[in-house]
């Protein structure tokens, strides 16, 4: 069955041009009301982070901030045909999986402004946004780190019969770490519900992924038995039916997924990061922005079927910068954590006995 | 009371907390089929069957991992290391995702769990089997660890630590796993040690040999031979290093005004090096000489048997540390 997946996964990754812009499954099936309602939802994303941009210029974020911008038809067509219960995890570029998988965008604005209101109650920051209530397991910071946790939540399901999925998200990069190849092989070994998502924008932060890797992506889970597939990540109705018929099979008990989604990011790899210039040309990345942009996509082909108007395109971006303002003053009304927080959350139990904390705070 | 091995105990550990908590399960390599590598799952697999003992490929950083990921939503996951010099694939798991996962996440996600397995020099193994490895997570704030050093202990210390709400680095020693000591028999009740209380296994009153893991044994074949000398040592084994029971460490000292740390691994930033300064900064008028300590020599471990036992912490050295802060000679 392996093969079977690789073959037709070979094609799409060859790409005709109808695969790739997924013409031939057309619209069918979706209303208007969803066809908006996915605009709506990846405007937000887009509109989100362009806050996130501006906020940052002005100091109201710090650390490292990674953008989303480019990539929002990977985060709502993988997570959109979740269940609410099924789980989620991502690596650091985390925020528009976290509002795609329920969380608020206050509590994550406020996360990146670092601050009690946060989802991660100021914390983590903008690479450890968590909604454990939303099945939403973080954002991770080491490359590939998230990858055997997903599988031990795939685990688990297992472990308790239930029928949830667990979705993780990884970079292209991320592939040619060594947990990816052993939580792969362990998931395929036990059947684990998993449906790992590659994320493929082609840079590991500035060195492309054909300079390191022998192998492009969608070859890369072959040696460990997990069926493969590929997809054009910027088409989120593609990836929106992919991803359907990938969760029915793990909820059915057939076991992992893995899929190449083919995407792009239009910001540097962190807010420190330059957009292009040492490793790509600055008309490489305008004309993915031209001709790859998810929301672009979607809002023409729905224009070409005379399921939108540009009236009602701009009152959906309007709900959008609303949502995304009251986001921010939730952030900036959110107060800083109490000094006392600082200790808090270090350790679930503090024990009855002896000493955890040795900087002198005990004394 | 029944007389039983560290190994034993372990395993009564272990089946007695399955059949107790359902979500709690074992994983790691051989620990099924095999019994484990040292026989301490040996019959749970036919006890539990294939869904809670559980084979791994040999991929440390992947079971480990995924041990992680089962804690994040509930699970109490038991991982085993066939040595804790393994583990050091998994170091990423254990410190940027075990340890820190309830903090970063701002409390909503505890890692209930324990990764088990030896640690320290057996014999004759060389340098990268007989790694003593506590101090590298002792370092962590997010984990906890845990040393016993007889079989009772390493019962009653395991239950708790599987019950506890935070990942539990529990070592072993393979030299201990034959070791025969007395323990509560089941019938009597359950028998759980709490985390963060030292054990004073010696009771003199001249100078404190304060230490925790294997090296508690020569610590005590120490105490044995300065008792014909007419120097009465407390051997105080601290059972857990986080938490750490500084209370008795300090109650000690104050005792003796001397002390002597005793370990397996090595001197520069080792565990020794964390009592000291506390020993001096909570009891520094109650010494009345130098803190030393005795550990392994600060080179790999080598094979040869005259070298590995000049590596090794000795029954002499000990001795000998603690005539030095008595001054005597």
């Amino acid at each position: 069955m392996a093969e079977t997946k690789t073959e037709k996964s070979k094609k799409a990754a060859t790409g005709s041009k109808s695969e790739k812009s997924g013409v031939e499954d057309g619209l069918e099936g979706f209303s208007k009301e969803e066809l908006h309602s996915f605009l709506k939802e990846m405007l937000l994303y887009r509109r989100f982070e362009e806050k996130a941009e501006e906020a940052y210029a002005i100091g109201k974020i710090g650390g490292f901030c990674h953008l989303h911008i480019g990539q929002e038809a990977v985060a709502l067509g993988f997570i959109g045909p979740l269940r609410d219960d099924d789980y989620v995890f991502t690596s650091y570029r985390d925020h528009t999986q976290g509002l795609a998988k329920g969380l608020k965008p206050g509590p994550v604005m406020a996360e990146l402004y670092g601050r009690d209101g946060g989802c991660s109650r100021g914390k983590g920051g903008s690479m450890h946004i968590f909604g454990a209530e939303e099945g939403f397991l973080g954002g991770h910071g080491i490359v590939g780190g998230q990858i055997p946790l997903a599988a031990g939540v795939g685990w688990a399901i297992r472990y308790r019969e239930e029928d949830r999925v667990c979705l993780c998200y990884l970079g292209d990069a991320a592939v040619n770490q060594g947990a990816f190849h052993e939580a792969l092989n362990m998931s395929a070994v036990w059947k684990l519900p998993v449906i790992y998502v590659v994320e493929n924008n082609e840079y590991g932060m500035g060195t492309h992924f054909e300079r390191v890797s022998a192998l492009p992506v969608v070859e890369r889970a072959k040696g460990t038995g997990v069926p493969a597939h590929s997809i054009d990540g910027q088409d989120v109705i593609a990836t929106w039916r992919l991803m359907e018929e990938l969760t029915e099979k793990a909820r059915n008990g057939e076991g992992p997924q893995y899929v190449d989604a083919r995407t792009y990011r239009f910001k540097g790899h962190s807010m420190s990061d330059p957009v292009h210039g040492v490793y790509r040309t600055k008309d490489e990345v305008e004309e993915k922005k031209k001709s790859e942009d998810p929301i672009v996509v979607l809002r023409d082909r729905l224009f070409d079927a005379d399921l939108l108007s540009e009236d009602e395109l701009d009152a959906l971006d309007e709900q959008v910068v609303e949502i995304v303002d009251e986001a921010v003053e939730f952030a900036d009304n959110s107060p800083f954590p109490e000094d006392e927080e600082l200790y808090t959350h270090t350790y679930a139990e503090i024990n009855e006995h002896g000493r955890l904390f040795f900087d002198g705070r005990d004394r | 009371m029944a007389t039983i091995t560290y190994r034993e105990a372990l395993n009564q550990a272990l089946s007695e907390e399955m059949r107790r908590d359902e979500s709690v399960f074992l994983m790691g390599e051989e620990v099924a089929e095999y019994d484990g590598a040292y026989k301490v799952s040996k019959g749970l697999l036919d006890e539990f069957g294939d869904r809670r003992v559980v084979d791994t490929p040999i991929s440390e950083l992947g079971f480990a991992g995924l041990g992680v990921g089962a804690a994040m939503v509930g699970l109490r996951p038991v991982i085993e290391f066939m040595t804790f010099n393994f583990a050091f694939l998994a170091l990423d798991q254990i410190l940027n995702s075990a340890a820190k996962m309830y903090y970063m996440s701002g409390g909503q996600i505890p890692v209930p769990m324990v990764f088990r397995g030896p640690t320290g020099a057996a014999l004759q193994l060389s340098s990268q089997h007989s790694h003593a490895c506590d101090t590298y997570y002792a370092h962590a704030p997010g984990l906890k660890l845990v040393r016993p050093a007889t079989p009772a202990d390493a019962k009653g210390l395991l239950k708790a630590s599987i019950r506890d709400a935070d990942p539990v680095i529990f070592m072993e020693g393979e030299m201990l796993y034959n070791l025969k000591g007395e323990v509560p028999d089941p019938d009597d009740g359950d028998f759980v040690i709490p985390l963060g209380v030292a054990d004073l296994k010696h009771e003199g009153g001249d100078v404190s040999i304060i230490t925790h893991g294997s090296t508690v044994h020569l610590a005590l074949q120490a105490a044995k031979k300065l008792e014909k000398d007419g120097i009465h040592a407390d051997v105080l084994d601290l059972r857990s290093l986080r938490p750490l029971d500084v209370d008795a460490i300090l109650e000690s000292v104050k005792k003796t005004n001397r002390a002597v740390y005793l370990e397996e691994g090595w001197p520069y930033v080792g565990i020794g090096a964390q009592i000291v300064a506390t020993i001096q900064e909570e009891a520094f008028d109650h010494l009345d000489a130098p803190v030393l300590r005795v550990c392994q020599a600060d080179v790999p471990m080598p094979y040869a048997k005259n070298l590995e036992q000049l590596a090794k912490p000795s029954v002499d050295r000990v001795i000998e540390a603690c005539n030095r802060v008595l001054y005597r000679s």
